[in-house]
């Protein structure tokens, strides 16, 4: 009997009748987590000696998860995926990740990034690319590519993840399962290496809106060391879920989401489209009001822009920690300037090298009011405009994405390519720190697609709740990666 | 030098001794001579730690701005300074720039110099924190992370200084309000102080108000002890003069030199062509903060007697001489002394008198501070009483203030040890007066006749009580004992 792919309140239930015992599941989980090694590279660490912990009446207590590695944990390596901390052993944790196990939460492996949460890919970690587990030539899409490859294979019904961009949300569609990042600073990001601070959460992969409710309301909660953590202790997350949407208001973006849009659109990408509108029935069916909204179109090309920059010039003074003089590989050179060179030349891939290039020409001088200054700028008209939305509307609703998870072998690095706002747009809900979940809504060329419902700040039951509805009127609820190929 | 002006500016950094904990860690804020041990995570920049404000700090830095009579923010806001150091384990300092707002914009300072008021213009004054120490030896460095994190507060003036003399009175005033306001103990020695000084010259007969007429700017790095500013500043305009005689000053290009303590002398370190760009952003990681009236208002509240008051105060109340008056606010603890003894009732001038002529020589003999001193305002006030009573006389009270202070034992002890207490007793006194007379019948007579023989009989009478008696009862005494024969 397997349990690593049922939902969380189903493998509370047989630990709580004694069915099965935590440590059985963390066998399974770690047999299974090997097994997803050897197929999808998906994890840095396999911690093989997982202790079980003593089931409670916590939903989580005694099962299985997996952490991202970019998340600090006391005596575990904590890499980053990147060479410049391949061997960094933490005297902390995240606070995160304390209180998961506050909860009885049992971590069985760290799960592979794009290096340091820069990319979108799930290739630039210095483990290797990570492959999604429904059709091995394809990617998972990054940075959280492992925790969602992982979740998507079954290895536990969870896992931790972070987004500053889509990072959570957009592996989760590639991979056919559920990713949360609930409201900026709702879950402390303390013990989290940082990407860019004013865009990075903290969140989750999981099969099921439940299953992301319940997680979240175990990692959140107001932290003194983390100022911009906000106390939620009255929002309940997993209790707040009824399923009752009847006359809840939703919108999706002319210029995003229209077909008419798309003139030369692919069949995949048709196919995505129609996908997306039957899930508006679906919507429609539960006494959702669905209309259009329309968003200048000027405003909606600079996203992207301002996303390098802003994420970009944050990374690059973010990362200016890593030296290799306190911790790291320090590098042997002459004199100090030529040993932090060496370290941060040798450690770093070409990628991240890259976008601390752009991050520091932003920021110079005689470059920072016309770029980093209008980024800002442009920044504040796209989350303005957004709330002006959620005025009138409960959430905007948006296909992930132009389609299932591409290609390894024709895998680029998302910033370069021009792929439009359709490949961008959940970058606002970052930009906004707007509670946002993507949940898969179909299939396309036989691989999951899905889509994501983002609602306004501290609005996270809202969105939650509309998403749980949807997600039972679809056949995708606890679906785990089945490979056809 | 009689053709020309000179205008100086200073960058006076001082740290704030007087919090608990460090700016933006909860590690303690202190001066330890064990390398590493006032540390957190944050403070070796860690991956994954963010930094807290201390609000104690914002305070005081609220507080020193009042002083100056700066206008305070409406929102407080942190940036980053970027710049690689190994000192510097964030790879930026989290600081304040102009923009936003720092701590404290545009107010002034009023001091005296050689008994003339002064007045600086302070462009601002900001909060930030200090970088790690590190020490070179030949073939390695060490670094202490001690200091790293401990709040610093820098402030910039505007180029309203002329001379040396005018540049060190304004900081040695500035000490003794960060001294008297509890910000800092300002000890140049443990490194709290340093400064940065700004030297220009110009022709005497052209307006200094306009800055199209100011020199060449030369900036002087890391200045850090009075004497050094004192002594950087009369080299510079030698230098400048010298260069202006020679006609090669208009090739001096605007540069950044360190003063020199070994050679005496300034050293060229850049010019400001190669000035380092410092790419400042708003600290994502600390939100925006309202400062509210009344937290100002609090503050304001909290603000000490300052020197200027207390000397004001000598004067004019207690009708000290400025000279002494001076003396005794230059340094708060001796001040504070003096203010101690006055409350338990000590007579004003008598213990200026002390303080001055005894005390403060005691300390300077013995290279001493006012915290080493074993004698109590309490034991001062003791000791003046006991003259007050008669009980000794002002010739003794020297005596026993420096046996006092050399055994380190109360006044009352010092005074019956050396057998001292003075005969103020009528009787005792009477007897021995009677005795004498009765010896000596003749000089009675003589003393009637006109002759001079009553020194004679108060010489045996302080014979007699081997100098204990109260002189001037004793004269009383004898003069009725005379009138009644």
């Amino acid at each position: 009997m397997k349990y690593m792919d049922k939902s969380i309140k189903e493998i509370h239930e047989v630990l709580k009748n004694g069915e099965v015992k935590s440590k059985e599941l963390i066998e399974e989980s770690l047999e299974k987590s090997k097994e997803v090694q050897e197929k999808c590279n998906a994890f840095v660490t396999i911690l093989e000696d997982a202790k079980e912990v003593p089931v409670t009446d916590d939903l989580l207590s005694g099962i299985p998860y997996g952490i991202k590695d970019n998340y600090s944990t006391k005596g575990i390596l904590s890499t980053g995926s990147s060479n410049t901390l391949k061997d960094y052993v933490p005297f902390f944790t995240a606070t995160a990740i304390e209180n998961l196990e506050s909860h009885g939460a049992v971590a069985t492996n760290k799960t592979v990034l794009d290096e340091f949460g820069m990319g979108g890919t799930g290739t630039t970690g210095h483990t290797g690319i990570v492959k999604n587990p429904w059709d091995t030539t394809r990617m998972c899409a990054g940075s959280s590519a492992g925790s969602a490859c992982a979740v998507a294979a079954g290895v536990y019904p969870y896992a931790t993840g972070s987004d500053t961009g889509d990072s959570i949300r957009k592996p989760a569609a590639y991979c056919g399962i559920v990713g949360y990042k609930p409201t900026y600073g709702m879950i402390s990001r303390y013990g989290l290496f940082p990407f860019a601070s004013s865009l990075d959460h903290c969140g989750v992969l999981a099969r099921s809106v439940e299953d992301a409710s319940i997680v979240v309301d175990a990692m959140k909660g107001i932290d003194k060391n983390d100022m911009t953590s906000w106390d939620s202790k009255d929002i309940h997350l997993y209790d707040s879920l009824t399923g009752d949407v009847k006359g809840k208001k939703v919108c999706t973006i002319k210029e995003i989401s229209n077909p008419s849009m798309y003139p030369n659109a692919s069949s995949e990408l048709k196919e995505h489209l129609e996908n997306f509108q039957k899930a508006l029935e679906h919507f429609k069916e539960l006494g959702v009001e669905v209309e259009e909204v329309s968003v200048d179109s000027k405003l909606l090309n600079a996203l992207a822009s301002v996303y390098v920059v802003i994420s970009c010039a944050e990374a690059t003074s973010n990362m200016s920690n890593l030296t290799g003089i306190v911790f790291g590989p320090r590098a042997n050179a002459d004199n100090y300037i030529d040993m932090m060179k060496k370290y941060r030349t040798e450690g770093f891939s070409p990628l991240i090298k890259r976008r601390f290039v752009i991050g520091s020409y932003v920021l110079q001088a005689e470059n920072k009011e016309r770029y980093f200054h209008n980024a800002q700028r442009v920044r504040r008209l796209l989350v303005d405009r957004w709330k002006e939305i959620f005025k009138s509307f409960d959430a905007v609703i948006l296909p992930v994405g132009s389609g299932p998870a591409k290609h390894l072998d024709n895998s680029e690095d998302i910033l370069d390519e021009n792929t439009g706002v359709l490949e961008e747009h959940l970058q606002i809900g970052n930009f906004g720190g707007f509670p946002s979940i993507t949940i898969p809504d179909g299939f396309v060329s036989g691989l999951p697609v899905g889509l994501n419902i983002t609602g306004n700040c501290y609005d996270d039951v809202n969105v939650l709740n509309l998403a749980y509805a949807l997600e039972s009127s679809m056949p995708y609820k606890n679906q785990v990666a089945k490979e056809e190929k | 030098m009689d053709n020309y002006q000179v205008l100086i500016g200073l960058e006076m950094h001082c740290e704030i001794s007087e919090t608990k904990t460090k700016v933006f860690s909860s590690a303690k804020n202190g001066y330890s001579d064990t390398p590493n041990s006032y540390i957190r995570p944050l403070d070796m920049a860690f991956p994954g730690t963010l930094p807290v404000v201390n609000k104690e700090a914002v305070a005081l830095a609220l507080k020193a701005s009042m002083i100056l009579h700066c206008s305070q923010p409406e929102y407080l806001y942190f940036e980053r300074k970027n710049y690689y150091y190994p000192d510097l384990p964030k790879g930026y300092q989290i600081t304040q720039e102009t923009k936003p707002a720092p701590v404290g914009s545009f107010g002034y300072l009023d001091f005296d110099c050689k008994g003339e008021t002064k007045r600086v213009r302070i462009n601002n004054i900001h909060l930030e924190e200090d970088a790690a120490s590190s020490d070179h030896y030949p073939t390695f460095s060490t670094i202490d992370y001690n200091r790293a994190g401990v709040p610093l507060l820098e402030l910039v003036t505007e180029p309203d200084m002329h001379s040396a003399e005018e540049a060190v009175a304004f900081l040695e005033t500035m000490r003794s309000i960060y001294q008297y306001a509890g910000i800092s103990e300002a000890d140049s020695r443990k490194g709290q102080i340093r400064c940065d000084v700004n030297v220009s010259i110009m022709e005497k007969d052209k307006d200094p108000s306009d800055p199209k007429n100011w020199g060449t700017k030369v900036e002087m790095k890391n200045v850090n002890s009075f004497g050094g500013v004192r002594d950087a500043i009369n080299y510079e305009i030698d230098r400048q003069i010298a260069l202006k005689e020679d006609g090669t000053y208009d090739e001096m290009e605007q540069q950044t030199r360190r003063w020199d303590e070994d050679t005496f002398s300034t050293i060229y370190m850049r010019s400001k062509a190669d000035a380092i760009d410092y790419k400042y952003f708003v600290e994502p990681n600390i939100p925006k903060f309202k400062i509210s009236e009344s937290w100002l208002e609090s503050i304001r509240a909290s603000i000490p007697e300052l020197a200027s008051e207390r000397k004001e105060k000598y004067m004019n109340e207690y009708n000290l001489s400025e000279y002494d008056s001076t003396i005794l606010v230059k340094e708060k603890a001796i001040s504070d002394f003096y203010e101690e003894v006055i409350s338990l009732g000590g007579e004003a001038k008598g213990a200026a008198n002390w303080l001055t002529s005894v005390i403060l020589g005691y300390l300077n003999k013995e290279e001493l501070e006012m915290k080493d001193l074993y004698l109590t305002p309490k034991m001062l006030v003791d000791l003046m009483n006991m003259v007050r009573d008669g009980k000794i006389s002002s010739k003794q009270s020297k005596q026993v203030l420096s046996k006092v202070l050399e055994d380190k034992k109360e006044p009352s002890v010092i005074v019956e040890e050396l057998g001292m207490k003075q005969i103020g007793d009528d009787k005792t006194i009477r007897d021995i007066v009677v005795k004498v007379l009765d010896e000596h019948p003749d000089l009675i007579e003589d003393h009637r006749k006109g002759k001079n023989t009553f020194d004679f009989f108060v010489g045996q009478v302080m014979k007699a009580t081997r100098g204990q008696a109260n002189p001037s009862l004793t004269a009383d005494i004898i003069r009725e004992e005379i009138d009644k024969r």
